[in-house]
């Protein structure tokens, strides 16, 4: 089976938002970043198929060369070949573009996304990236199996679970439960070492276009003052719920 | 990256006789790609799998430690320092060091069990053992499928290493030797497989090493569990040996070379230990800083007290410090042994020959980063208040922890005049030329001082200047005090600590100064502001500390003129230009750790 996980390089969930350019741009400055946290519960769940049933495992991301760290680290955790397309992410349509364009010619069997990548929060390249390479899709996996050419997923419904099948090609969108946190590894030291000597093509991109453009990001307002109100006197709780917080 | 040659990289000591130019120093900012993937994997290990069990840990859990000790070896941090052909992974010293430093952060219970592992345990062998040696107990203790334990204290034989009472007896048939005797404080004692044990062979003037496998058929038991004020879950017991056989074949190096041995691993343990400080001050800054700023008392954050940034900025100025010198000085070691595995040099010798010549560095960091976790882990009692002297947050195990430092791996005094000692044979070998310089500066002395005003404009040239002239104080005081007692300058301990101290301020300070100056010149200035205000800050208290240690010094051993000429010697060796205002550094330094909530540089 071959492997495809796609990564891509966020911000650490602990990271200070801050913004430039009149509010629209992401302020890297001083910002760790690390695998996007449902992209390596995809990729963990590929080294699984690696180790138990012979899977072949690359790693894609489309991005400049500082993510090529987070890619190292993906290569340490295991995978066999990374591809970097070299072009900045700019919105979900072009990601998804650029990636079909290589994922298409690698012939993947099964393709793994994470549901939705931490920083921007789109949700929408997997799906995007299963209709244009014409592939079965299944989102929000809490689990897969795989057997032949056939796939068995959970899928985390509103209070439930949903069991599917579908045949290869496959991409999924993957989240927490594909495995559990206790299963993310650790990079061990002879991983480390082996990540410099596996290859890391850097391809250029094909151009594809966004077909939006951020234009304005705004932080949450800052929460008020917590006020305490005395458990006897309810009458002011009452006013200050209807006229200023105006909830009821 | 480059090789060095043997010419560029200074000797051991000559730090104190040499000027370094920052770009020659390794700093923690010039770790490699897979260096920082190193870093962040042992902190991940950490964070997953040593901080959820703090408790545990201070409930004695020792079975805990061997389990994480386990989990170590699956993931090859006990075979960092270990060459590939033994399954290890043959990495540099810097990478060494950086997992001790990493690995060793939650608590010290991890910390030594780690050190006494990979270190004095499992050293002896990689440094001193025969191929067979080797490739029979290397690749398991590599990979943490056994664990190793160093038995060379005694109950009568503890810094006095070299006079421990066991004994070994060659049989008759000469096959093996029968050891007997009575070790105690053996670190891991209670999980470890092999011992590397010294025993004496008749009235030997020297102990020999032997390699004891654990086999209680083969006489060997064990005491109790020591009770500790620290590291709980640290294995520490007594390991007695009656008429325990060991095989011919596993004697360690030659007979009578046990004490060489015991020596030589304590000097990589020691600036391993003062790696396994570093981390351990940065998680205590960084809880002490959160705290502090959610601590709220006359309805401010304590943190926006003058009173709790001083302690803060202190804090994080000790951890920068230590990480800049423990460093500075791993890749010098690193740089001379490949220097020596390129002239052909096997990989033990190297290795060995690399350290041994940097002694006095991993003596003086020993000491200075054993004291500063101290320093430090108390001041973050004193931030978190009554809560701090409590067991449920993380400051009271760390000051406990913190304490052992000082006493194991030879004490600090012990450490303090090794380093002292060494130098002063150093140069009596001429290894490193002392006298000239020292010469020159008592010269300076009777010499009429210079009025110019000197061009300090450029970052840091005076505390450079100030550097240069704390190195003539310590050539003032060791040099004269070399002069007037000769060989018996070792009777005189108090005045040996006191230069000792001297030489550790010089060096941490010199290091700090040298790796913001290489990181200004290439990140820009404006990017290391607290890094160049803490450089600043340690300065400072280098130069008050030296001042009153050299003073006590030279008052113990001159009289009349030369005291006078010595004293105003000393005067205007610590003298400033401009002083620096170390109330706005440490303000300034602490805002940033405030506004970062975090151990930042
Ligand atoms: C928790 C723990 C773990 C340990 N692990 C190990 C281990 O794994 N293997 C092992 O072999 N040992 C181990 N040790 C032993 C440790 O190395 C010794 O405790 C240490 O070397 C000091 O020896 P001592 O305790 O006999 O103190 P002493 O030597 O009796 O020293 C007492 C005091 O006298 C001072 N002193 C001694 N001699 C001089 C001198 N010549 N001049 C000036 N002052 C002097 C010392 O600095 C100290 O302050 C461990 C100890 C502890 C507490």
């Amino acid at each position: 089976m071959k492997i495809l996980v796609c990564i891509s390089h966020v911000p650490d969930t602990t990271s200070k938002i801050n913004f430039t350019e009149g509010d629209s741009k992401f302020d890297t400055n001083g910002v760790q970043f690390v695998i996007n946290p449902n992209d390596e519960f995809g990729l963990t769940r590929a080294m699984w198929f690696k180790e138990k049933q012979g899977a072949s495992v690359d790693i894609i991301n489309v991005g400049g060369p500082e993510t090529e760290p987070t890619l190292r680290k993906a290569l340490a955790i295991g995978a066999d070949t990374a591809i970097r397309i070299n072009t900045i992410p700019t919105d979900g349509f072009q990601v998804a573009k650029e990636l079909a364009k290589v994922a298409g010619e690698g012939n993947y069997d099964l393709i793994i996304c994470g549901r939705e990548s931490i920083d921007y929060n789109g949700g929408m390249v997997p799906g995007l990236l299963a209709g244009m390479l014409k592939a079965n899709f299944i989102n929000t996996c809490i689990g897969l199996e795989v057997e032949g050419v056939k796939a068995t997923a959970i899928r985390e419904i509103d209070g439930g679970k949903e069991t599917l099948t579908a045949s290869l090609p496959l991409v999924i969108g993957g989240q927490k439960g594909i495995v559990e946190e206790s299963d993310l590894k650790i990079p061990n030291m002879r991983g480390i070492m082996q990540a410099r000597k596996k290859p890391l093509n850097v391809v250029e991109p094909s151009g594809a276009e966004a077909a939006t453009k951020a234009v304005k990001f705004e932080k949450p307002a800052p929460k008020g003052d917590v006020k305490l109100i005395d458990p006897e006197n309810l009458d002011q709780l009452i006013d200050l719920l209807h006229n200023e917080a105006k909830v009821i | 990256m480059e090789a060095k040659t043997d010419k560029e990289i200074l000797r051991g000591g000559q730090f104190l006789v040499k000027e370094t130019n920052c770009e020659d120093i390794f700093t923690p900012e010039d770790f490699n790609e897979e260096q920082k993937m190193m870093r962040d994997s042992v902190q991940e290990f950490v964070d997953r799998e040593i901080i959820p069990h703090k408790e545990r840990f201070e409930k004695k859990d020792y079975a805990l430690t061997e389990e994480i000790m386990q989990k170590a070896g699956e993931l090859g941090f006990l075979g960092v320092a270990v060459p590939e052909e033994y399954d290890g992974l043959g990495m540099g010293f810097v990478s060494t060091m950086l997992v001790c430093d990493y690995i060793s952060g939650a608590t010290g219970s991890i910390a030594t069990a780690f050190g006494a592992h990979t270190g004095i345990g499992t050293m002896p062998i990689t440094l001193y053992g025969t191929e067979e040696q080797k490739k029979k107990y290397v690749p398991k203790l590599a990979t943490g499928e056994w664990f190793g334990a160093y038995c060379l204290t005694e109950p009568g034989a503890g810094s006095d290493a070299n006079s421990g009472k066991t004994k070994a007896i060659l049989s008759e048939d000469g096959k093996h030797y029968s050891i007997s005797g009575q070790k105690m404080w053996i670190s891991n004692a209670g999980f470890a497989n092999v011992f590397i044990v010294f025993a004496r062979i008749e009235d030997d003037k020297n102990i020999t090493g032997f390699i004891v496998e654990n086999d209680k058929e083969n006489g060997i038991s064990f005491g109790e569990e020591e009770k500790k004020l620290g590291i709980h879950s640290s294995s520490t017991r007594q390991v007695f040996f009656s008429e325990t056989k060991v095989p011919v074949e596993n004697m360690l190096a030659g007979r009578g070379e046990g004490f060489k041995i015991a020596m030589n691993a304590l000097n990589v343990g020691r600036i391993k230990l003062a790696a396994a400080c570093l981390d351990a001050q940065r998680r205590v800054t960084a809880n002490a800083v959160q705290y502090a700023n959610e601590r709220v008392q006359f309805k401010t954050p304590i943190a926006q007290f003058g009173a709790i940034k001083q302690k803060l900025a202190e804090m994080a100025t000790s951890a920068y410090v230590g990480e800049s010198a423990s460093y500075r000085a791993a890749k010098n070691i690193e740089d001379r042994i490949n220097i020596r595995l390129e002239s052909g040099n096997s990989h033990s010798e190297a290795e060995l020959k690399g350290v041994e010549e940097y002694a006095i560095e991993c003596s003086i960091l020993k000491v200075a980063c054993s004291e500063d976790i101290q320093n430090c882990s108390d001041e973050g009692i004193q931030v978190f208040g009554g809560m701090g002297f409590s067991a449920d947050t993380p400051m009271e195990a760390a000051w406990r922890d913190a304490r052992i430092s000082r006493i194991y791996e030879g004490t600090n005094e012990i450490n303090r005049m090794l380093s002292v000692g060494m130098l002063v044979k150093k140069a009596m070998k001429g290894h490193v030329d002392l006298l000239g310089p020292a010469q020159s500066v008592a010269n300076e002395l009777t010499s009429i001082p210079s009025f110019d005003k000197p061009d300090y404009s450029e970052l840091f040239a005076e505390e450079k200047e100030m550097i240069k002239k704390l190195k003539k104080v310590f050539l003032m005081v060791a040099g004269s005090a070399v002069q007037k007692f000769g060989p018996q300058l070792e009777e005189h301990q108090q005045l040996l600590l006191a230069a000792s101290d001297i030489l550790i301020e010089v060096y941490m300070a010199e290091s700090a100064i040298l790796r913001t100056e290489k990181n200004a010149k290439r990140f820009g200035e404006d990017s290391q502001k607290e890094q160049i205000a803490m450089s600043q800050l340690y300065l400072y208290n280098a130069v008050e500390t030296i001042n009153a240690k050299a003073k006590e010094g030279i008052i113990s051993f001159a009289e009349g003129d030369e005291l006078r000429m010595m004293l105003m010697g000393l005067k205007r060796f610590t003298k400033y230009d401009n002083f620096p205002n170390v109330v706005k550094l440490r303000t300034q330094i602490a805002d940033k750790l405030i506004a970062e909530n975090k151990y930042c540089f």
